[in-house]
């Protein structure tokens, strides 16, 4: 039980905003469209954890992220649509699958590219994302229902407050206690110093592939939620475009820091959602105008992000809670 | 003989695009060797080329003679301000705070320049300012284009060479990107350099964008995405930071783009170029001219 309470205000934290949400969407005060909203946030911040623990915690700099969410959504709505999934309880093995396949193509890539460093990695993983968008605009001419760049269509909405949230938090609480395990401590070693972490005996090239991995696994999941959230998957919500938005709240948030994903989640799904709801349409084009710039600010005055290596005492999500 | 004539023809088209990459690929490698930077905005840049000269020839009547030398200039004061405003700054600060600023700056030509006020966000039509004629040579036709193309990349080939191997900005530069550090030490004045670096590499992209506006007359401002990663692919694959690699790999890059279009389908064209990328990174990452250097 020691996985548990060591994180009892974490535990504690959640199910009172649990609580909170549950009587939200039950007063009826929120229209469907913000509840929709409100569980992408959970999925953003899940996926980025992904690309924290393989960027911030490990330093594997990644541009292809989407690409591994896009497996899991796929995969997932696939599986589903193969053995008529429709309850919660036949859900949840499918979003394990997501996940574990997505894990397992960020295995087979990441063998060969993690040897690559930096901007080559970049580059690559830029490709490996590029590449998927292209199988996936091609996915019907081998397998019809995947519907190409139509669109794969008639997924059963499944995805639910408590699925979603509890999802997160227990990824989240998984997310945490590997990186306080040994291995945390290897992937951040690595980040670093690889040739230090090499000398300790550490073997990077090992530690690299399972943080990457996992980091795949958590997108997989976040996908295989998008899609039962949303019933619609376009290779479009798949493409690089999407890979920045990940990046941009690993990067806001922290390099390093799971409290800094969570808070840099809820917030950019609120800024960019939150934009769409309270600008007029003519507004809505500077978004993208001003969100580089952010972007660009940010990293010339924290280049490690706002809130690196450091974790909410009030979250309970540090060292020794 | 059908056959080899249509594969010929192919050839033409594949290197017609792939001179058009090539002179995109040398603003990266160039960059690339001086600042060890991907600059993603060097697509936009390129956009931006082909921009100014649509409008210089459809809005502002200006002869087509003075489109190349004002388009170059264009762009090459945006390299200019984008490297002095966006990467001066971040000089010292982690690679990755750079990379990411410039997929920053990358984003925000491309959604600026977007706006309804500005170049919108649509297709256009991009004029050529001469009729297009094909001149039957047999075998394949080669159309007047195609020629422009080839001369225009021909002759900025040789100029840059010159400008590289013959001059002391060219030496300044090639000692930067062999140390930075060291160079500063004797007496290069580094910034300068840099700031040279972009304007040639910019000019050279802006050129591109003439030329593709005249080889696909459609331009967009998200044109220059994929131009801009392939053309990065083409200098990783001809060896970054060489100039003759950056050359071959947009060649071998647009030809093969063509052929797979031509003899497979034109949707997996781009999966392919990225196959070839990962050939190149996992066999000999330092491209076909580079030497064997500890890129991995």
């Amino acid at each position: 039980m020691s996985f548990f309470t060591s994180a009892k205000r974490f535990l504690l934290c959640s199910i009172i905003a649990y609580l909170i949400l549950k009587g939200l969407f039950l007063s009826g005060f929120l229209t469907e469209y913000i509840q929709q909203i409100i569980l992408f946030s959970f999925i953003a911040i899940l996926t980025s954890l992904g690309l924290n623990v393989i960027y911030g915690y490990t330093g594997q700099f990644s541009l292809g992220h989407a690409g591994f969410y896009g497996i899991g959504a796929y995969t997932a709505a696939y599986l589903g649509a193969v053995f008529k999934v429709e309850s919660i309880f036949s859900f949840l093995p499918i979003l394990f699958l997501g996940g574990a396949a997505a894990g397992i193509v960020g295995y087979a890539v990441g063998v060969p590219i993690l040897r690559l460093r930096d901007d080559f990695l970049a580059i690559a993983t830029l490709g490996f994302g590029i590449l998927v968008r292209v199988l996936l605009d091609n996915s019907d001419r081998a397998i019809e229902i995947l519907g190409g760049s139509r669109g794969f269509i008639g997924i059963p909405k499944i995805v639910n407050l408590e699925i979603a949230f509890f999802t997160m938090v227990f990824l989240i609480l998984v997310t945490r206690n590997l990186i306080f395990s040994r291995y945390g401590l290897f992937w951040q070693c690595i980040k670093d110093d690889e040739l230090a972490a090499t000398a300790f005996g550490i073997n990077t090239a090992r530690m690299k592939l399972m943080a990457f991995t996992y980091g795949c696994f958590l997108a997989g999941v976040g996908g295989a939620l998008y899609a039962y959230l949303y019933s619609f998957l376009h290779p479009s919500n798949f493409d690089f475009l999407r890979s920045i938005d990940f990046l941009i709240i690993v990067i806001v948030g922290g390099m390093g820091s799971i409290t800094g994903t969570i808070y840099a989640g809820l917030l950019w799904v609120t800024v960019i959602e939150g934009l769409r709801i309270g600008l007029p349409a003519q507004a809505l084009e500077f978004r993208w105008v001003l969100i580089p710039i952010f972007l660009i600010m940010v990293m010339m005055w924290k280049p490690f992000g706002l809130l690196a290596r450091r974790e909410s005492k009030f979250l309970g999500l540090g060292k020794g809670e | 003989m059908e056959l080899l004539s249509y594969v010929l023809q192919q050839l033409i088209n594949g290197l017609q695009l792939g001179a058009v990459y090539a002179l995109i690929a040398l603003g990266y490698t160039m960059v690339y060797g001086v600042l060890r930077l991907i600059n993603f905005a060097h697509g936009d840049i390129f956009m931006f080329g082909a921009f100014t000269a649509y409008y210089l020839i459809s809005k502002w009547d200006v002869p087509i003679y003075l489109v190349f030398p004002i388009t170059m200039a264009v762009t090459a004061l945006l390299g200019f301000l984008i490297e002095k405003i966006a990467y001066k700054p971040l000089r010292s600060a982690p690679k990755i705070a750079l990379l990411i600023t410039a997929v920053g700056v990358s984003l925000f030509l491309e959604y600026f320049l977007s706006l309804n006020s500005l170049f919108t966000p649509n297709y256009i039509g991009f004029p050529r300012p001469f009729e297009v004629t094909g001149y039957d040579l047999r075998l394949f036709t080669i159309t007047n284009v195609q020629l422009i193309i080839f001369a225009v990349t021909a002759l900025s080939l040789l100029l840059l060479y010159l400008l590289i191997y013959y001059t002391k900005y060219g030496r300044a530069m090639r000692a930067l990107s062999h140390d930075r550090e060291v160079a500063s030490l004797m007496g290069i004045p580094v910034d300068g350099i840099i700031s040279f670096t972009f304007i040639v590499g910019a000019a050279l992209a802006g050129l591109g964008g003439i030329l593709y506006g005249f080889a696909y007359p459609q331009i967009n401002v998200f044109m220059g995405i994929m131009p801009g990663i392939k053309s990065f692919i083409a200098a990783v694959l001809g060896g970054i930071g060489i100039i003759h690699g950056a050359v071959l790999g947009g060649l071998i890059i647009g030809v093969s783009e063509v052929f797979v279009s031509a003899f497979i389908s034109s949707t997996l064209r781009d999966g392919v170029i990225f196959f070839i990328l990962f050939l190149v990174l996992l066999l000999k990452p330092s491209g076909i001219f580079g030497k064997w250097i500890d890129k991995v």
